[in-house]
């Protein structure tokens, strides 16, 4: 790479060089930004810095990490593109948007797959690494050639900048500091705050030395100063600094802070994308406040060990993905049986099997609310926004200690890594799991001693005296004794069953987002939130009467939901799960498999409600749902 | 009598506990079934110790043996299928101040929940394990057990078993932070009582294989042991077990080994006739998961909020004080 031929700058270089000092700067009400590039070259963290500065200037943002499966897939591949889109406004963002209005890629591959999956604006601006004019490689000149000359011949604004080039004037190895350089291009592009883009770079190398720190804060000059000499357009997207503290974090981290303002003490745990990094942060900082994260050898010992930790003390948790739900089930039922409490968090990725482990995808609903073997009710409750991840987690331990039940907490793979700030949580004691009881246990009292309205039982924790009970996944009794009678069977049905009604009593109706009436009722839960209440903004600024609701109890369900319904035309489920085309040749209304949300609210409320989902492993956008409702509204 | 005194009478006579309060239901198990003599030196242990029933734990899967909690009058864990270990431990690390015995059996530990059973071995926790070993699957009717010999026939395995027995000394053995492993026979209650009892006595993961007659499926199998007490090789050490003066009569077959002689316990680990009982392996000096994980911490209130203020800080934007965000150059 020493070879100086090499190094020459391509002969087209910026395009349009000719920018000069005083571009004028368009202000945008928001805007898409993707940073692709190899695994290892940082655009993550060249996307995720970008973020947090816009956050910082009070702008609205939103990430979506772009991930590769493997760790270190091939360079230059079109499935190895790694990247980060970032979206910008001057309001509140909940979802990562449309399609992108700038791209930069550090090589023309990664490009590709964004390109051919329509993730481009057509015009979209592309800043292309131009690096690849030059290469000693034939074959990847040829390459890259031929896609800037078909990308231009779209339509799209490319711009070649000499990021190899210009980074080696500071570091001897620009693969590693391009992505600095390329945050002060952007910097400079959507006049973003120099010094908090300086102050970023503290942050994100504050772990390293010094030098470290030194060095990419001068990438981030020459980016800056680069983009300020050569390039012909500049953006701002006003934004009002917040007037109260916000924190900036994705949704992992949220669930993580959540377990820890929940007050549990054990968080057993085994590794599995893309829940790890939910384990990774809290092993970091649980023992900060006195818990601990246990890495069990396998995901049915993290759940057993779950229950073990629950039983003898407070409620912990157990965190996962798919695969690992599915493991856990076996277990899940003996805490239904027993009546042990415990949160279980599946942060969902694409399914069945190992699926597509990076990607998001709402397709655990069902066995969440349905899984292991028998009549296992428990609650399910969904995350739909990075805030509600830390406060869910909280919600979920308190439900599971008053009901002695086992909450599932439903994330997924795009609330896991995206970010968006909230209002920074003011702390409350009322979080916390209180002390478990040691008391001594009355003379007469029995473990179970089911209240005939709500089937709550007052649970016996080891220690207290005269509370000695063998604890059975076997039928049993008030005594906790083994029985097989077809009454005490049908006894301890009836009163877990009833646990779900209890709690269900104490739901509020969910609010309609838009009329409480119209032609069109949009129903979601989870991630999607974001994009389909965007969606039914612009439908209603077209003057069409679509209003939507939004589920974060999918089990027991809010009351009042169907006469909700009932004041609309017609109702439709938006989900990320699968169910069948009606167009499709053999699908007609007798065999159609319907969406989990919809499957479940149809029987629960017999309205012929319909479904329209998309799992495409990647988050659903506002525009596609909008398009969606506007042929459903034509039927 | 001051009342401190009274009081202290009267905790005496309350910590004092007799058999009948570690005896909970009747036991279910077939007469002449090696359970029956576990349990009786479990409630021995109990009583001697005098292991306060409420802070006493029997953890279980399923099988014959997991059966045992129902019949303890302490608190009882009866789970699922091969999961006794992970349950066990989620307890102890909630509850370091519990006394957590585990029942299971060879099916339980040596089949369904082998993984735990090595990861259990490795982290070194304070409990005792009891594998109640019957070489036989009791409550299903009979099949092959990983510890069945080779070439015995069970519903499963017709034409015999396929397979040489898995020799769960051996595995312990083999495992990183093995700190107790001894095994006993359930026809030797005196000796089974002492090997739990040293089990109960060291504080880490105490791993006690009993091989156990199963009198419904396998009644005859151990019948040359029985009548030979020459087939049983007694482990006596000064730091291990020793043999009362009239057991050492009967059993003339002794050894000295001493537990800390890893190499020698899994050579004597891979005797199968005559029946070695005894310590095998002790080794105080692994500390326990338990102990390296906890920091001993109060949890207040103050203390959590401390921790989660300091780490919302770090990811907390703050707003501006009267300015708004400049807009750059």
């Amino acid at each position: 790479m020493s070879d100086t031929n090499i190094l020459e700058p391509p002969t087209r270089t910026t395009k349009p060089p000719r920018a000069k000092r005083d571009v004028p700067t368009v202000k945008r009400n928001e805007t898409i930004i993707e940073i692709l590039s190899d695994s290892g070259e940082g655009a993550q963290r060249c996307g995720q810095s970008l973020a947090s500065i816009a956050a910082k200037m009070g702008n609205g943002v939103w990430t979506v990490e772009i991930i590769p499966a493997e760790i270190q897939p091939p360079a230059r591949s079109v499935a190895g593109a790694s990247g980060n889109r970032v979206r910008i406004g001057s309001g509140p963002i909940s979802n990562g948007g449309d399609e992108a209005d700038l791209v930069v890629a550090f090589n023309e591959q990664v490009l590709l797959g964004r390109v051919r999956a329509s993730e481009l604006k057509p015009g979209c601006i592309i800043l292309l690494e131009s690096m690849w004019r030059s290469d000693r490689n034939p074959g990847v000149v040829a390459s890259y050639t031929a896609t800037y000359d078909q990308l231009v011949a779209a339509g799209y604004r490319v711009y070649e900048i000499p990021m190899e080039q210009e980074c080696r004037k500071l570091v001897s190895d620009p693969r590693r500091g391009k992505n600095m350089f390329v945050l002060g291009v952007l910097c400079r592009i959507y006049s973003l705050d120099h010094d908090l883009a300086r102050e970023q770079i503290a942050i994100t190398f504050g772990k390293k030395d010094q030098k470290v720190i030194a060095t990419n804060t001068d990438l981030l000059e020459a980016g800056w100063n680069w983009a300020d000499a050569n390039l012909d357009f500049r953006y701002s997207i006003p934004a009002a600094r917040a007037t109260q503290p916000q924190l900036v974090i994705n949704g992992n981290t949220a669930l993580a802070l959540g377990v820890l303002a929940s007050g549990m003490d054990i968080c057993a745990m085994y590794p599995i994308t893309p829940a790890t990094s939910v384990s990774h942060y809290l092993s970091d900082v649980f023992e900060r406040v006195g818990g601990l994260v246990h890495q069990a050898e396998d995901e049915i010992a993290a759940c057993a060990f779950a229950i073990g930790a629950s039983y003898a003390g407070k409620c912990s948790v157990t965190v996962t993905s798919g695969p690992g739900y599915s493991l856990k089930q076996e277990a899940i039922g003996l805490a239904v049986m027993c009546e042990i409490p415990m949160v279980v968090i599946n942060v969902q990725r694409g399914g069945p099997s190992t699926g597509q482990p990076t990607k998001g995808e709402q397709g655990d609903l069902l066995t969440a609310i349905y899984g292991s073997h028998g009549d296992a009710p428990k609650v399910v409750i969904a995350t739909s926004s990075i805030e509600d991840c830390f406060y869910a987690v909280i919600t979920a331990r308190k439900i599971a200690e008053m009901f002695n039940m086992v909450v599932v907490v439903l994330s997924d793979a795009n609330l896991a890594t995206g970010q968006q700030p909230f209002q920074r949580p003011q702390f409350s004691e009322s979080w916390l799991a209180p002390p478990f009881d040691q008391s001594d246990i009355a003379a007469g009292s029995k473990p179970y001693d089911w209240d005939p309205v709500t089937g709550l039982a007052r649970r016996f924790v080891p220690g207290q005296p005269h509370g000695m009970h063998t604890l059975t996944g076997l039928a049993h009794d008030r005594d906790s004794h083994v029985a097989y009678d077809p009454e005490i069977n049908e006894e301890g049905l009836r009163h877990r069953s009833l646990k779900l009604a209890a709690l269900q009593k104490t739901l509020r109706p969910p609010n309609v987002f838009g009329e409480d009436s119209g032609e069109l009722l949009i129903v979601g839960w989870g991630s999607t939130k974001g994009a389909i209440e965007e969606a039914v903004e612009r439908l209603r600024a077209e003057g069409l009467k679509v209003s939507s609701m939004h589920l974060q109890f999918l089990q027991p369900m809010a009351p009042g939901m169907k006469e909700i319904m009932q004041r609309f035309d017609k109702v439709m489920t938006v989900e990320s799960n699968w169910s069948d085309d009606p167009n499709d040749a053999i699908i007609d209304e007798e065999n159609r498999r319907y969406s989990a949300l919809a499957m479940m609210l149809r029987a629960r409320t017999l309205i012929d409600i319909d479904c329209w989902t998309e799992v495409r492993g990647r988050p659903i956008k506002p525009g596609t749902v909008a398009a969606a409702v506007r042929a459903k509204l034509k039927q | 009598m001051t009342l401190e005194a009274t009081h202290c009478l009267l905790r005496m006579y309350d910590d004092h506990h007799n058999l009948e309060d570690y005896q909970g239901g009747v036991p279910r198990w077939c007469t002449g079934c090696g359970d029956n003599a576990i349990l009786t030196a479990m409630q021995r242990l109990c009583r001697d110790n005098d292991l306060r029933p409420e802070k006493t734990v029997f953890v279980s899967g399923i099988g014959c043996s997991s059966r045992l909690p129902h019949y303890m009058r302490t608190y009882g864990f009866h789970g699922i299928h091969g999961r006794a270990l992970p349950v066990a431990e989620g307890i102890k690390m909630a509850r370091p101040d519990l006394n957590v015995f585990i029942s299971t059996g060879d099916g339980d530990c040596c089949s369904i929940g082998a993984a735990h059973w090595i990861h259990g071995v490795r982290y070194n926790m304070n409990m005792t394990m009891v594998l109640h070993d019957n070489h036989v699957y009791g409550l299903t009717k009979k099949q092959a057990s990983p510890t069945s010999p080779r070439g015995l026939k069970s519903n499963t395995t017709p034409r015999g078993s396929y397979l040489e027995a898995l020799n769960p000394l051996s595995v312990t053995l083999g495992i990183q932070n093995v700190s107790f492993v001894a095994q006993a026979v359930d026809w030797i209650p005196e000796v089974l009582y002492d090997i739990l009892t040293a089990a109960y006595k060291h504080r880490g993961f105490s791993f006690v294989r009993v091989i156990q007659r199963c009198p419904e499926f396998l009644p005859k199998m151990f019948d040359p042991w029985l009548q030979n007490p020459q087939k049983t090789l007694v482990l006596t050490h000064e730091r291990g077990l020793r043999l009362s003066p009239a057991m050492a009569k009967v059993y003339k077959n002794q050894q000295e080994h001493d537990p800390l002689d890893m190499d020698r316990a899994r050579q004597i680990a891979s005797i199968d006739d005559p029946i070695p009982v005894g310590i095998l392996y002790q080794n105080p000096e692994v500390p326990c998961y338990e102990d390296l994980r906890h920091s001993g911490q109060l949890r207040t209130a103050d203390y959590v909020r401390a921790g989660l203020e300091a780490e919302f800080d770090k990811f907390t934007v703050w707003p501006a004080e009267g300015e708004q965000s400049k807009p750059a150059a």
